[in-house]
């Protein structure tokens, strides 16, 4: 096969990828919608003496017992799993459409669908683990939107890496920052669903045998954004202030310069210290922590889409346009 | 809890408020404590966060100078507020240094002290055993196994110890009554060690920007690069750094080779840049041979060398009235972006009888498209210099002015017969006369320039090992999870209160096992729990049974 016909069978495989998100997405909605049906009916009929106020700490029923929910269930991680393979082959296949063959890391197409790969990787990985079953409808439809916002807005073809990018720190910087944001994406979902559950909870508003009555309680949700953060920062840290210093005094003679992608991973990196600091020292659980979280993921996403098109011409960082040589005045006497 | 405690003993986070009445000393100290609570340090890291946000958006001088100077140029009335805020530096401005140093104070204040609990810490034995096991958070008893010749609590104790021991818990056997445990006692050490590397790095950073320089120089192809003051064309020095100590190294820049990608979406973008230098060490050398490119810098003893940017230099001869050679050679001209179309200026003071400024473009690969001039290509193939004609006084007499502008003030714009501004359209090998007998402009030959950088920045290593020791330290105390168990051996008789239904007044023996987990960060208590319930069936013996 020819570059080009990796390059065709990529864009091929990613389309194809999403069609299968969209696939097991319909299936967990299938799933969710059936548990709408039969929970509360036999909650109604079989313990009358519960009242909603019980049910909120009570998660998943007899719900669990039901094997048509089971298979809808299952049917949605087996899509899922056959499409993040699809979604490889898709990957793969942009580096060895390149000529000469690359990491496919090389603008910010590439690095969405490796990120939105690795999340899904990261997702099946833990799902057993960390009893991630509830997580599965919030998490296909969000990678599925963001790989069709790669597809529709991101694309572009297939070039070789400009002269900057020609590093083996490519590949060790750009995929410690791709994990990473896998990672904190992962534990910012978990906030997220912290967060409304936490609201619906004080208001005493989960519906029983709903989608917030079926996620785990919320000191396990938290455990979970913890858990998974507590892997990202130092993958983070590893990727942003070692990696990246060591490329970048290759490259353009400065380990560490304030380009505003430097600055915003910085600001990132210190959003997610304080956040590991206050949990180890303040005792911060929960809402709050939820929202450090958050706080320190929204930053990543600005870092990742802000700086290519809010910062383009003044990043060194931003690959949308070879960075021609920017001269200062010289000045002469 | 355990009185003996020794991490109780500091505690920054103790109520803060100052009594009435306090002397400067006890005020100084109040000030001190509310510096290194662990709420400040918090504090101050979010305002780091926070306060690193405008240097993003406003263009620094230390990063870009020149978006920085077009930024004061279009902002009139806002500039001399942001440069009076510091806003043009803001990672070298009084405030955003004292966020920083202020973090390192409470970062010192927190770690001198916990040091010291820790260095106790490391020394004391595990506290000994709490009364009741049966009301820690975690905890599991399990009935010995009857005739078991193990059922002993003596020798329950002791393998409890020996258990305890190959799990790497730092064992405190007393015989008879109890045995605690403890390990994790990296947790605390990564802890340090990470809040230690931040010093390092600060240090590094610090000996970089305070010893170091870093400098910008354009050459043309076919010329040398001596490492003196005088070559750069832009140059910071560090506050502490001497120019006479640059290091005696040069180097010429013998060839310069580019390779455009010719189709595609992105064609015309480059695929590759090499300049191929000759260098020396020092001016004695002989000299070595080296391609530099992007990602392959050239390293030499004293500072190191990188290929940063690249353009055109046209060959441009001027003739003045006379007939003399007023100006001749390459000429920079800056790229204005991806396509290469270059901006370049020409100043020729000495002819006569006035003196001449030129200012204009140059077009790698000039075309007509719907009547606009451009460049199709990066590369030379159709190289046209298309300039202006300006002549009077160039003022360089009233002191520095930027050698890629020309100041018009005493300019006159030279015109042709029908009175509009005269134009002067070259191809390689091409000369043209100056009306009014001002001279003539030949474009001779074209020639590629390199834009490199230098810089020497001492304390690299020291910033780079301190950001790897503060990964280790960084891991070590997120990953471990230090936890305390003890054990203690009941012997009951009869039924009791717990459940169980042995025949009465028959001696039973009790395996009771508490831990806690002292990680702090709500890790899996779980994990916990199902570790102290398999060492509690396990020195009971029944595991076997379970398993059936």
């Amino acid at each position: 096969m020819s570059n080009a016909d990796f390059a065709s069978l990529s864009n091929t495989a990613i389309t194809f990828a999403g069609v299968v998100y969209f696939v097991a997405l319909l299936a967990h909605l299938v799933e969710w919608s059936r548990l709408r049906a039969v929970v509360p009916a036999e909650a109604g009929a079989g313990d009358p003496v519960r009242s909603e106020g019980d049910l909120l700490v009570a998660t998943g029923g007899p719900a669990e017992d039901n094997p048509k929910v089971a298979f809808w269930a299952r049917l949605g991680v087996v899509l899922t799993a056959m499409a993040a393979l699809i979604h490889l082959v898709g990957v793969v296949c942009r580096g060895l459409g390149a000529d000469p063959v690359r990491v496919p890391w090389g603008n910010m197409y590439e690095f969405t669908i490796t990120a939105s790969l690795v999340v899904v990787v990261l997702y099946l990985a833990l799902h057993r683990k960390l009893q991630l079953a509830w997580l599965g409808p919030v998490l296909v439809g969000f990678v599925w939107v963001v790989l069709l916002a790669a597809v529709r807005i991101l694309y572009v073809p297939v070039a070789p890496l400009m002269p900057s990018l020609q590093s083996p720190w490519l590949v060790i910087h750009v995929f410690a920052a791709i994990l990473a944001t896998g990672a904190f994406t992962l534990a910012g979902l978990a906030s997220i669903i912290y967060l409304i559950k936490e609201s619906r909870v004080r208001k005493d508003k989960v519906r029983p045998g709903g989608y917030l009555d079926r996620v785990p309680s919320l000191p396990a949700l938290d455990r979970v954004a913890y858990r998974v953060t507590a892997f990202a920062f130092p993958v983070w840290t590893f990727g942003v202030l070692i990696a990246g210093p060591i490329w970048a005094e290759n490259a353009w003679g400065r380990y560490w310069g304030w380009d505003p992608k430097e600055v915003w991973s910085f600001i990132t990196w210190v959003v997610f210290a304080a956040y590991l600091h206050a949990r180890a020292t303040r005792g911060w659980k929960g809402r709050h922590a939820a929202i450090l979280c958050l706080v320190g993921l929204v930053t990543l996403w600005f870092n990742f889409v802000g700086i290519n098109y809010v910062f383009g011409d003044t990043s060194q960082h931003s690959y949308a346009l070879e960075v021609v040589a920017t001269v200062s005045l010289a000045v002469t006497s | 809890m355990s009185s003996k405690a020794p991490e109780r003993t500091y505690d920054p986070d103790a109520p803060a408020t100052p009594p009435p009445g306090l002397g400067p000393r006890e005020l100084a100290r109040w000030a001190w404590r509310q510096l290194t609570s662990m709420r400040t340090a918090l504090l101050l890291l979010l305002l780091l966060a926070v306060a690193a946000v405008p240097g993003s958006l406003i263009p620094q001088d230390d990063v870009d100078s020149f978006a920085a100077i077009r930024y004061r140029d279009e902002h009139p009335r806002l500039a001399p507020v942001f440069d009076a805020l510091g806003l043009f530096n803001v990672y070298s401005s009084p405030w955003f240094s004292a966020i920083y140093l202020l973090l390192m104070a409470s970062l010192i204040g927190c770690i001198l002290p916990r040091t010291r609990v820790y260095w106790r810490a490391l020394r004391a034995r595990p506290p000994r055993a709490p009364r009741n096991l049966a009301r820690m958070p975690v905890s599991a008893s399990h009935e010995v196994v009857p005739d078991d010749p193990a059922a002993d609590p003596a020798a329950v104790l002791e393998r409890a110890a020996a258990e305890l021991r190959s799990q790497r818990y730092r064992v405190e056997h007393v015989p008879g009554e109890y045995v605690s445990a403890e390990r994790g006692y990296l947790r605390e050490a990564g802890n340090l060690v990470f809040h230690l590397a931040v010093l390092v790095v600060l240090v590094g950073v610090a000996a970089g920007s305070l010893f170091g320089y870093k400098g910008g120089a354009i050459i043309v192809t076919g010329k040398g690069f001596s490492n003196v003051l005088t070559q750069y064309d832009d140059f910071v020095p560090g506050a502490f750094f001497d120019p006479d100590d640059l290091a005696p190294y040069s180097f010429t820049v013998d060839d310069f080779d580019v390779d455009f990608i010719l189709e595609g979406e992105q064609r015309g973008l480059p695929r590759d840049f090499t300049a191929h230098v000759r260098y020396r060490n020092a001016p004695g050398d002989e000299p070595t041979d080296y391609d530099l490119a992007v990602n392959h810098p050239l390293r030499l003893d004293g500072g190191d060398v990188y290929l940063v940017g690249h353009g055109y230099a046209p060959h441009i001869t001027v003739r003045d009235g006379d007939g003399e050679i007023a100006y001749s050679g390459p000429t920079v001209f800056l790229p204005e972006d991806a396509s290469f179309r270059s901006f370049g200026v020409v100043k020729v003071p000495f002819a006569e009888p006035e003196q001449i400024g030129l200012e204009g473009f140059f077009y790698p690969t000039f075309a007509m498209v719907d009547g606009d001039p451009m460049t199709v290509y990066p590369d030379a193939a159709n190289p046209l210099l298309s300039m202006l004609v300006y002549t009077g006084d160039l003022g360089l007499s009233e002191g520095s002015q930027s050698v890629y502008a020309l100041e018009k003030a005493g300019l006159d714009q030279v015109t042709d017969d029908d009175g509009k501004p005269l134009r002067i359209d070259l191809s390689p090998g091409q000369v043209t006369d100056l009306p009014d007998g001002l001279g003539s402009v030949e474009f001779t030959g074209l020639s590629r320039w390199v834009k490199v950088q230098t810089a020497h920045t001492p304390g690299t290593f020291v910033a780079l090992g301190g950001v790897v020791l503060a990964l280790l330290g960084l891991m070590l105390s997120l990953f471990i999870r230090p936890r305390r168990v003890w054990v203690r051996v009941r012997e009951v008789t009869g039924q009791q209160a717990d459940g169980g239904t042995a025949g009465e007044g028959r001696r039973r023996t009790l395996v009771e096992v508490a831990g806690l987990d002292r990680s702090g960060s709500s890790d899996d208590p779980g994990e916990l729990a199902v570790a102290v319930d398999d060492l509690a069936r396990s020195l009971a013996g029944t595991r076997v049974e379970e398993n059936q």
